[in-house]
């Protein structure tokens, strides 16, 4: 048992070396730029790899696309004219937070729909269920019960 | 009865949705550049880097341009259909070799046969980028005004040259009435 938790330990150091690997480091001179690079390859989705970010992605184009950001926050563009770039390109599917539009209404409202949809029946359904004629407990049964608890 | 009615009915507009998704590819990701002027590169020619190749040099006729390279065993899949496809003459193949290596790109259409007019080398991607190419092969289409008009994504078949490519080539050579 010990020798398996073992070599699986030993497994995933060896394999969190090798997604590191992949990861090259990127000189900035401005902090500030760092930081603006750091979130755009966070946000920015990987198309290869699709559930991946480029900052996680190790595909050959996830390497090509890291350089471009790099260089464009390099010689100083801002994060839109970046994720412009990028939108022109491949599309809003590389944006991991979609921008709310007409097409996006149902991905960003849908959710609340669906919570005040359930709200609702929870109210209707709870609402049907307090009545008396519906198994609810009438004031004599109370009375009757708390007489032979009582007794 | 309507109780019962409506999460029947809620049930099977989730199996609706589901039956969907499960036959949509997410791997195709639509291509924005479909009607708007084909992204401009300049690159040079694979086995001859002197001479260079721009989509400029393409206006006037429908062409096709199509991504491919070595490692990319999709490629190999359909360069046989590509084969056919460029004997049939409907429209010129410009091939796209995407981070690829010369002598094994020169070698590769020595012995497996050459589709293409001309290729051109993308040796580090940047041009592929403009062109928003995300795995190859991909195949796109271009109207004689420089407008890309179809993009394909994945190796091509007969059945999909025939049932999606050739019907936009002979749209587009009719409308510009080539």
């Amino acid at each position: 048992m010990k020798k398996i938790v073992g070599s699986l330990t030993l497994c995933l150091c060896l394999l969190t070396g090798l997604v590191m690997a992949g990861i090259e480091a990127k000189p900035f001179d401005d902090p500030a730029k760092e930081s603006l690079y750091r979130q755009l390859v966070a946000d920015l989705r990987c198309l290869v790899c699709q559930n991946q970010n480029l900052a996680d992605s190790n595909a050959e184009l996830a390497v090509d696309l890291r350089r471009q950001v790099h260089e464009m926050v390099t010689r100083g563009d801002t994060g839109d004219q970046v994720t412009d770039y990028m939108v022109q390109r491949y599309g809003e599917f590389v944006l991991y937070s979609p921008p709310m539009n007409a097409r996006t209404a149902l991905l960003w409202l849908g959710p609340i729909v669906a919570l005040l949809f359930g709200l609702f029946v929870a109210w209707r359904v709870a609402g049907s269920r307090r009545g008396p004629e519906q198994g609810g407990v009438s004031e004599a049964d109370v009375a009757r019960a708390r007489d032979l608890l009582n007794k | 009865m309507i109780r019962f009615a409506i999460p029947v009915a809620l049930f099977a507009v989730l199996v609706g949705f589901l039956f969907v998704g499960l036959n949509l590819d997410p791997r195709e990701v639509p291509s924005p550049f479909i009607g708007k002027p084909a992204p401009a590169f300049d690159l040079p020619l694979l086995g001859d880097n002197e001479k260079r190749l721009t989509p400029e040099d393409m206006k006037g006729q429908v062409w096709l341009m199509n991504v491919w390279a070595t490692w990319c065993p999709g490629c190999r899949q359909e360069h046989d259909t590509l084969l056919r496809l460029d004997q049939r003459n409907l429209a010129p193949i410009v091939g796209f070799d995407y981070k690829d290596e010369s002598d094994k790109a020169l070698s590769w259409l020595q012995t497996l046969g050459n589709p293409y007019q001309v290729v051109v080398e993308d040796v580090d991607g940047r041009a592929a980028i403009d062109w928003g190419v995300y795995g190859a092969p991909e195949t796109f289409i271009i109207d004689a005004e420089g407008i890309v008009q179809y993009k394909h994504i994945g190796p091509l078949t007969d059945a999909s040259v025939a049932n999606d490519l050739v019907p936009v080539i002979e749209r587009l050579k009719a409308e510009a009435s080539l």
